[in-house]
């Protein structure tokens, strides 16, 4: 028998070719929408990848070129609390989370695939860019449009019920694709914003779901330097929108060193105070097999670049890396994606970071 | 659609000397031959619903005779007297009469009064009752369906009626869903003003009626060249008068013979779902409901699973009323009738039509069991992520 498909159609040209590639490897092919907004926009604006109607409808008119049955699912409640509440409670934290990440961990292949495999499907197909052979995930061909960082929270179960058929083109040949399959969704534009903050701004969003939050901006010394109306209105490595009110001594820009929750501060310092060597994670989820002593590989720190060679090794519960490259900016929330070349070990959350790898032992 | 309906409506529309390819509402030859096809469809369609000819007024389907109900009724009753600004609508209406009444509320400061039903989705006429006594002299309309799209319980229009007219209300039906099985005389309903459509009873889609009453006063929603009673304005479309009059007199022939059999096979049907899985729940009167409707909860499934299953075995059923975006959204009617969450949620809709079979139910009561097993730990399995979720 024919394998038996659930594919994840959000109506980009991504999860259009991937369905079209799961009907043309001769699968039984379901598409699915789903609906992640209580209130969805009518039409789709800016950059935004889904969850308005006209999204919906360019999903259901791919589904309807493809031949495939077409239904609209609604997770939006759990879209709601398990991702945006989510993102909302970690910049409360003072952590920087990748909504991206969580969704396919908790939506995607958590809350759909447990409904497919429930309801007789093999497997979850969705158009992320990045290679899955034999359990193995790999980096996509396409380098810029890689998301192997954002899968790489998944378990090895979660991973041996989901098809990525993109993993081995590039996005020119995805569109090329949709194009000669005559899918209207050929042309349509990336998305890369938040896809439930329909006017891009995080910011706004942020400042209307925790109200203002007023709190001091100091220097590593302690010493006051400026204010500002919530930290989460600031992310590590930040240098643009503090508004400080004294230059520094030497005159250079300053960066966001760190976020402190406790006593609701923002601390700042220049660009060499920003480097990090040592990073303390937690929740480690390995794809391939758990090292049992210290290993060397690559490791990602946020969505787009940011790699270095690091030594990981165990931490009791978590994971320690000490990077061969120190790196500015790395923030707390953010996954630690381990990479062997092209494939990806596994990964963990990072939970604080120190400057000197040698005196934190 | 009734293959005697598609050859009709394709005669229409052809070229020749017995086709009509003219504009009504041209005076020139061809335009009074196909004036000439309308008029016939209009008393051809009156008499099939017990209404006169001038009663009848052709509309685009039952959502737009609704608007033009609901909107224009309360707007003409209320400008000959600005004291009735009052608007009683049934909780368990279509949204093409909720909506409107909403409408009216947001920008002609209507007042909107939800009438409740009972745990069987029937609008008790003491209900009606407490709810103009209020304020009788304040009333400009009352809008109850004749029978619910969803549940398919069938109100007592007769009694609601009378009520509305002794406080001098107008009153509206939505008869979209009875012209079919159950036997509707307009003139002897007693309502103002009723919306009737074709593709419910084997006519083409995109054509509709509402039947007004020659002296209710009624404000045009759609406004142009005075066609309709200057009522609804627009160009009439004579294809489809005439596939809504063929059809409608083909529905009142069949209706008593259609009536019992869907009955029959409707109630084979419930026994049947029942039998094979003895905690679904029937929605609705048990017994004054529509002939072909079978609305059913099934407690710890999600209806779009059950409906995906089916789908899937060639049974084709519905969750609700379906909305643009094609999410079932928990249906305000079972929610009027007091059901709970899990109730609303894995409730499905099987509704039964003129070409329904034996084998049909057979095949859906074979199928019940296993599908719902299916759905229910599909369901299990998305509540117990949603906890394991939430603690992670």
């Amino acid at each position: 028998m024919s394998m038996k498909v659930l594919a994840a159609m959000s109506g980009g040209v991504d999860s259009a070719v991937a369905a079209a590639r799961a009907v043309a490897a001769g699968w039984d092919v379901t598409g699915v929408h789903l609906a992640l907004s209580r209130q969805p926009a009518t039409l789709r604006t800016g950059s935004r990848g889904c969850c308005s109607l006209e999204d919906s409808h360019d999903a259901r008119r791919t589904a309807d070129i493809l031949g495939i049955p077409f239904y609209v699912w609604d997770f939006a409640e759990r879209f709601a609390a398990d991702v945006i509440d989510d993102f909302v409670a970690e910049y409360q934290a003072g952590r920087t989370p990748n909504p991206c990440l969580r969704c396919n961990e908790q939506i995607k292949f958590s809350a759909l695939l447990d409904r497919a495999l429930a309801l007789g499907f093999d497997a979850v197909v969705t158009g992320h860019h990045a290679r899955l052979t034999d359990g193995r995930l790999y980096r996509s061909v396409d380098a810029a449009k890689d998301q192997s960082y954002v899968l790489a929270v998944l378990t090895p179960e979660q991973l041996a019920h989901a098809v990525f058929p993109l993993g081995d083109w590039t996005k020119d040949q995805v569109r090329a694709e949709a194009a000669r399959l005559g899918l209207a969704v050929a042309t349509k534009p990336d998305s890369h914003d938040i896809c439930f903050i329909a006017d891009g701004d995080t910011q706004g969003f942020l400042a209307r779901r925790l109200g203002e939050q007023p709190g001091d901006i100091v220097d590593t010394d302690g010493q006051v330097l400026g204010s500002h109306a919530g930290t989460y209105g600031f992310t590590v490595g930040q240098r643009r929108g503090l508004n400080l009110s004294r230059p520094s001594a030497s005159g250079e820009p300053r960066y966001v060193l760190s976020i402190q929750p406790k006593t609701n501060t923002v601390v700042v310092g220049g660009a060499a105070e920003l480097e990090v060597g040592l990073i303390r994670c937690g929740s480690p989820v390995w794809i391939a097999e758990e090292p049992s002593g210290g290993l060397d590989c690559q490791v990602q720190l946020r969505a787009h670049g940011m790699v270095s060679q690091a030594r990981v090794s165990s931490d009791g519960t978590g994971l320690r890396a000490v990077l061969a490259q120190p790196q500015r900016g790395v923030a707390a929330g953010q996954a630690l994606v381990m990479y062997d070349g092209d494939r990806v070990l596994g990964s963990a959350t990072i939970l604080s970071t120190e400057r000197d790898p040698v005196s934190a032992g | 659609m009734l293959a005697e309906v598609i050859d009709a409506v394709a005669a229409s529309m052809r070229a020749g000397s017995t086709g009509v390819v003219g504009n009504p509402s041209s005076v020139h030859t061809s335009g009074r031959q196909a004036r000439r096809v309308i008029e016939e469809s209009r008393e051809r369609l009156a008499a099939a619903l017990d209404a006169r000819p001038s009663e009848v007024i052709f509309t685009s389907g039952g959502t737009e005779a609704d608007n033009l109900a609901v909107k224009g009724i309360y707007l003409a009753r209320r400008a000959a007297d600005p004291g009735r600004r009052k608007l009683l609508v049934s909780s368990v209406e279509h949204h093409a009469v909720l909506d409107s009444a909403e409408w009216l509320v947001e920008h002609e400061n209507a007042e909107l009064v939800l009438l409740p039903v009972d745990s069987e989705g029937v609008v008790r006429p003491e209900a009606l009752a407490a709810a103009i006594a209020e304020d009788p002299a304040a009333v400009a309309l009352v809008s109850v369906m004749w029978a619910n799209n969803e549940v398919g319980s069938i109100q007592p229009i007769s009694e609601l009626t009378e009520i509305a007219h002794a406080a001098g209300s107008s009153f509206h039906t939505d008869a979209v869903q009875a012209v079919g099985t159950l036997g509707v005389s307009f003139a002897a309903s007693g309502v103002d003003a009723m919306t009737v459509t074709a593709h419910k009873i084997g006519g083409p889609y995109g054509v509709g009626a509402l039947l007004l009453g020659r002296g209710v006063p009624c404000l045009p929603v759609l406004h142009g060249g005075g066609q309709e009673r200057d009522v609804r304005s627009g160009t009439l479309d004579t294809p489809g008068a005439v596939g809504f009059a063929l059809a409608a007199e083909l529905a009142v022939s069949r209706r008593p013979e259609l009536a019992s059999r869907l009955t029959g096979l409707r109630n084979e049907l419930i026994a049947g779902v029942l039998d094979a899985v003895p905690d679904a729940v029937l929605n609705g009167h048990p017994v004054h409901r529509l002939p072909g409707n079978a609305h059913l909860s099934f407690p710890g499934c999600e209806g779009d699973s059950l409906l995906m299953l089916l789908d899937a075995r060639g049974i084709e059923c519905s969750t609700g009323s379906a909305c643009s975006a094609g999410v079932a959204q928990p249906s305000h009617v079972l929610l009027a009738m007091g059901a709970d969450e899990p109730r609303a949620r894995g409730a499905l809709r099987l509704s039964l039509g003129h070409n329904s079979t034996e084998q049909d139910v057979r095949t859906v009561v074979e199928a019940i069991g296993p599908v719902v097993e299916r759905a229910r730990r599909a369901g299990a399995a998305a509540s117990s992520a949603a906890v394991a979720g939430r603690g992670a």
